[in-house]
């Protein structure tokens, strides 16, 4: 019932080559193959956004993509987001902000959101909020994840100024 | 948690671990004729297939155990494997134990279960009339218990009455729908009796205690711990058949047993709130007073009794709510279904109570052409009659009586701030611009920090760390920072010098978990009480060994120290270096050395254990005001502000509290305008993904505006009341009713929940043509 294919896969930028069954998820291969247990499934259907990656830094659901479809591709995951313990301004600001509460979608709202502010740097409250529709959070009411998205914007914005 | 460093169940991964998955019922009601498992067993990798007859004799002989029993309860338990009737979709029937999940779902499909369809219960309401089918083969009726909540006179209060309204209310109230769905991982040494538990839940010690009861150990046998859990919401204090046959897999096989729950599992077997239906009516006087109100509930139990009647109690104890009811008769029905079964979810039939006294006053006001807000203010509770005994029972067995509030002050606040005064002329133009909006009031008063008690042991080791333990467990409520601040404040310690431990039976030795906004009253309350006397112990050696008065001594920074003396701080501070003890240095002294008798027979130990007990549930109360715009072409709703004024008494960090308060409100939002479990005539379940049961996303809430009032709780030495679900419980009830005031033009009225885009729709043809249905 099993059949596996070679891939070589670069994960938070370091190279990996493994063989995996072909039906293996990108997440479980994230989960179970790598260890890395920061990426969260919370529907396995694709729709809430829990699973999110980037793979060649577009946000993508793991619990979607087959690890097979990642071969030769660079993979992003929460663990590669922090720079030891030096939190991206999206992470601070979610701290500072109190944006999370379980913390379960967490991960995958913080690769959604990192894509997206890269794409957008000056968002308003409404694009913050479209952004984040793919993304469920069962326990925050998402104000204060909105909340945290746009200081992030203002934080990188100033940053630019300054530089 | 934000670098990915969290530690879920699904994350914990024990050497040699199998992993199992169910063979679910996908008959609502049936019999089952035979299991064929040969095939599944013959898939390389697959360990095992366990049917009920393969379930260890204990467990054979037991059912499930029910949380709270009562005297008018016919409780049906169930088998950890169905036996020989199913009675819901979802419900176990065979677990498969192979290397992988992969394999194991491989299996699964495998798996043949000759079933016997029989007639299925599937409304309630149907289901509590005579001749209807039973939900299960042995019962003689699907009412399993009928309870009756009576104040005063009401027959008189309704002679007396020369008017009297009556409506018909459904409610509907989904699922928990936390984003990390259940999941156990049981591991059982042989040699020692030893069984290790890892389970996504609310409250570990409960767990064990089932395990205990059911599989017949004793306590040292068994350590259930529960790491990260994301998210509760209710359903995840319940204890449930999968807990069971994992446990029963791991002792079998000898090997560690892991399960983690899928989305379409959630679905159909993790537990729900779901339908009432409620007939009732209220007399009131000339001036829109009550003189009474009585009526049935109907409710929907679904296909056992594991937490017995506790949420339609619940909702028939809230009706009240913050209003002068001098005469209550409520009848309450509870009936078994066909469908996996509801307890309670965040608010716990809170919400429904409030829509049905807020729809009532709605009716009052539109009957007597009265401001709702008016008829509202014509029958609140006065702060002066506090504590105030509403006369009805609440589910801990005592009368309700609210200890403290100011109902009116709630209410005006929440007013104010939406600026309620000026809305009839902004609704008056956006009709003018053919725009629809309307404004809703929800007023609710909630029994909070249940009993009986959670416990806090507060401990300075011998290095000087403080560590307290708890059996309370966050599901994200920032429990840790909340019990670390309580503790902070008696040794003048930042809050980060403080470790919390949540969730492990071997850290504290009872629990009961986490749930009815109760751990900051109960938990908290412990915290702060073993606390205060770890410190005061330290001050008394403290005091012995620097020879001076215990009164005289401070806590500071990790030290007993001569306190300040006022007037001279730079003499004192100096003085205070010199006379002064580390934390670490009295744990040490406190531990006592070998050979030598206690300090004047002290007990040994900086530490100190408390079971805060409660004598009542303490009350908090909260004013929700919505504005909506509603749609007429499509039925959209679009929810223009919300406030939600509250009082939790004292608030012990706002940021925390804020955010429980958010967060309840959009799940008020989701009952009110989304979320709604389908089910067809034979209680087949239709809405099993979030592409058909839909969760209230980022564009669906609103800013909302909070504003917070501190009437502090005389019950417990903090003053606190519970907030978890302060958001939730006043919320629904404005929403429908804000809808039905944007709608209010065409007359159309609105007695249910939730209220979707199609049924509003529908609501405004039926009343131009003059219809209802």
């Amino acid at each position: 019932m099993t059949d596996t294919r070679d891939i070589s896969v670069v994960v938070n930028g370091k190279s990996y080559g493994r063989a995996v069954d072909t039906r293996r998820t990108l997440g479980d291969f994230l989960r179970l193959d790598l260890g890395l247990t920061g990426t969260h499934f919370g529907c396995e259907h694709g729709a809430c956004g829990a699973c999110t990656v980037r793979v060649d830094g577009v946000a993508v659901r793991s619990c979607l993509m087959l690890a097979v479809q990642a071969n030769e591709k660079s993979v992003q995951t929460i663990e590669g987001l922090a720079k030891g313990d030096i939190l991206t301004p999206l992470q601070q600001a979610f701290q500072d902000r109190h944006a999370l509460q379980c913390g379960f979608c967490t991960p995958g709202i913080l690769m959604t959101m990192a894509e997206f502010l890269e794409e957008n740097p000056a968002p308003s409250e409404a694009d913050v909020r479209d952004a984040l529709s793919g993304n469920i959070c069962r326990c925050t009411g998402y104000q204060n994840i909105v909340d945290a998205v746009l200081q992030t914007a203002d934080t990188l914005r100033k940053g630019r100024d300054a530089a | 948690m934000l670098a990915g460093r969290g530690r879920f169940v699904d994350d914990i991964v024990l050497s040699g671990m199998y992993a199992a998955a169910f063979v679910r019922s996908s008959q609502a009601h049936a019999r089952i004729k035979s299991i064929d498992t040969a095939a599944a067993l013959a898939v390389p990798g697959v360990h095992a297939v366990i049917t009920y007859h393969d379930l260890p004799a204990a467990l054979r002989e037991r059912r499930l155990p029910l949380f709270v029993p009562h005297p008018t309860l016919t409780a049906r338990m169930q088998h950890a494997l169905a036996k020989e009737e199913v009675c819901y979709v979802g419900e176990a029937v065979a677990v498969v134990v192979a290397d992988n999940r992969y394999l194991a779902e491989d299996a699964v499909q495998l798996v043949e279960v000759d079933y016997e369809p029989l007639p299925a219960v599937s409304d309630c309401k149907a289901g509590a009339q005579a001749g209807a089918p039973r939900a299960h083969l042995d019962l003689e009726s699907n009412i399993v218990s009928r309870m009756l909540s009576s104040v005063g006179d009401i027959d008189a209060a309704f002679r007396g009455a020369k008017h009297i309204f009556r409506d018909e209310i459904f409610q509907h109230r989904g699922g928990a729908f936390f984003m990390e769905c259940r999941g156990v991982i049981a591991s059982y040494e042989a040699s020692e009796g030893a069984l290790l538990v890892y389970v996504s839940s609310q409250g570990p010690h409960r767990i064990k205690r089932a395990l205990l009861d059911l599989f017949d150990l004793s306590d040292t046998q068994v350590r259930v711990v529960t790491p990260d859990v994301g998210g509760g919401f209710g359903p995840k204090g319940s204890f449930y058949a999968e807990y069971a046959v994992i446990v029963a897999c791991a002792m079998t096989l000898g090997r560690p047993v892991k399960w983690i729950e899928d989305r379409r599992e959630n679905f159909v077997a993790t537990h729900q709130e779901r339908d009432q239906y409620w007939d009732v009516e209220i007399a009131v006087d000339d001036e829109a007073r009550i003189k009474g109100l009585r009526g049935t509930l109907t409710h929907d139990n679904g296909a056992y009794t594991p937490w017995g009647i506790v949420l339609p109690w619940i909702s028939v104890a809230t009706v009240p709510g913050p209003y002068v009811v001098p005469a209550y008769h409520l009848e309450m029905r509870s009936v078994l279904t066909n469908k996996v079964m509801a307890t309670p979810v965040r608010g716990a039939g809170r919400p429904e109570g409030v829509v049905v006294m807020e729809r009532l006053m709605d009716r009052v006001a539109r009957e007597f052409k009265l401001d709702p807000a008016e008829v509202r203010r014509r029958n609140f509770i006065q702060p002066s009659q506090m504590p105030y005994d509403v006369g009805v029972i609440f589910r801990d067995g005592r009368k309700v009586v609210y200890d403290s509030g100011d109902y009116p002050a709630c209410q005006d606040a929440a007013l104010q701030t939406i600026d309620y005064g000026s809305f009839r002329e902004r609704q008056a133009e956006a009709r003018r611009q053919g725009r629809y909006i309307g404004i809703g009031i929800g007023n609710a008063v909630e029994g909070t920090g249940l009993g009986p008690y959670e416990g806090a042991t507060v401990k300075v080791a011998t290095n000087g760390r403080i560590t307290v333990s708890t059996g309370a467990t966050p599901q994200g409520q920032s429990h840790k920072t909340t019990l670390a601040q309580i503790a902070s404040d008696q040794f003048g310690v930042p809050i980060d010098w403080i470790r919390v431990e949540t969730g492990d039976t071997s850290k504290i030795s009872q629990g009961i978990g986490t749930f009815a906004a109760r751990t900051a009253v109960n938990a908290g309350s412990s915290v702060h009480v073993a606390a205060v006397k770890v410190a005061a112990k330290a001050k008394t050696i403290a005091a012995k060994l620097l020879d001076v008065r215990e009164e005289d001594l401070e806590l500071r920074d990790g030290y007993v120290q001569v306190a300040a003396i006022p007037g001279s701080p730079g003499a004192a501070s100096d003085n205070a270096r010199q006379v002064r003890k580390s934390l670490a240095e009295l744990a040490v002294v406190a531990a006592g050395m070998p050979g030598f008798a206690m300090q004047d027979g002290a007990e040994p130990g900086l530490e100190n254990t408390a079971y805060f007990t409660a004598t009542q549930s303490t009350y908090a109360n909260g004013t929700a005001v919505v504005e909506v715009e509603v749609d007429i072409e499509t039925g959209r709703v679009t929810i223009l502000r919300l406030v939600l004024a509250h009082d939790c008494g004292r608030l012990i960090n706002p940021m925390v509290v804020d955010g429980q308060v958010m967060g309840g409100v959009a799940h008020a939002i989701g009952n009110a305008l989304f979320e709604r479990m389908l089910f067809d005539d034979q209680a087949q379940p239709l809405s099993t993904n979030f592409g058909e049961y839909l969760l209230p996303l980022a564009t669906d809430i609103p800013r909302i505006e909070i504003v917070h009032l501190e009437t502090p709780s005389p019950l417990n030495p903090l003053g606190i009341k519970g907030a978890g679900e302060s958001g939730t419980i006043p919320t629904i009830a404005p929403i429908i009713a804000a809808v039905e005031d944007a709608l209010s033009p065409f007359g159309v009225k609105i007695l249910e929940a939730p209220i979707t885009p199609q049924r509003i729709v529908e609501l405004l043809g039926d009343a131009a043509l003059g219809r209802t249905r």
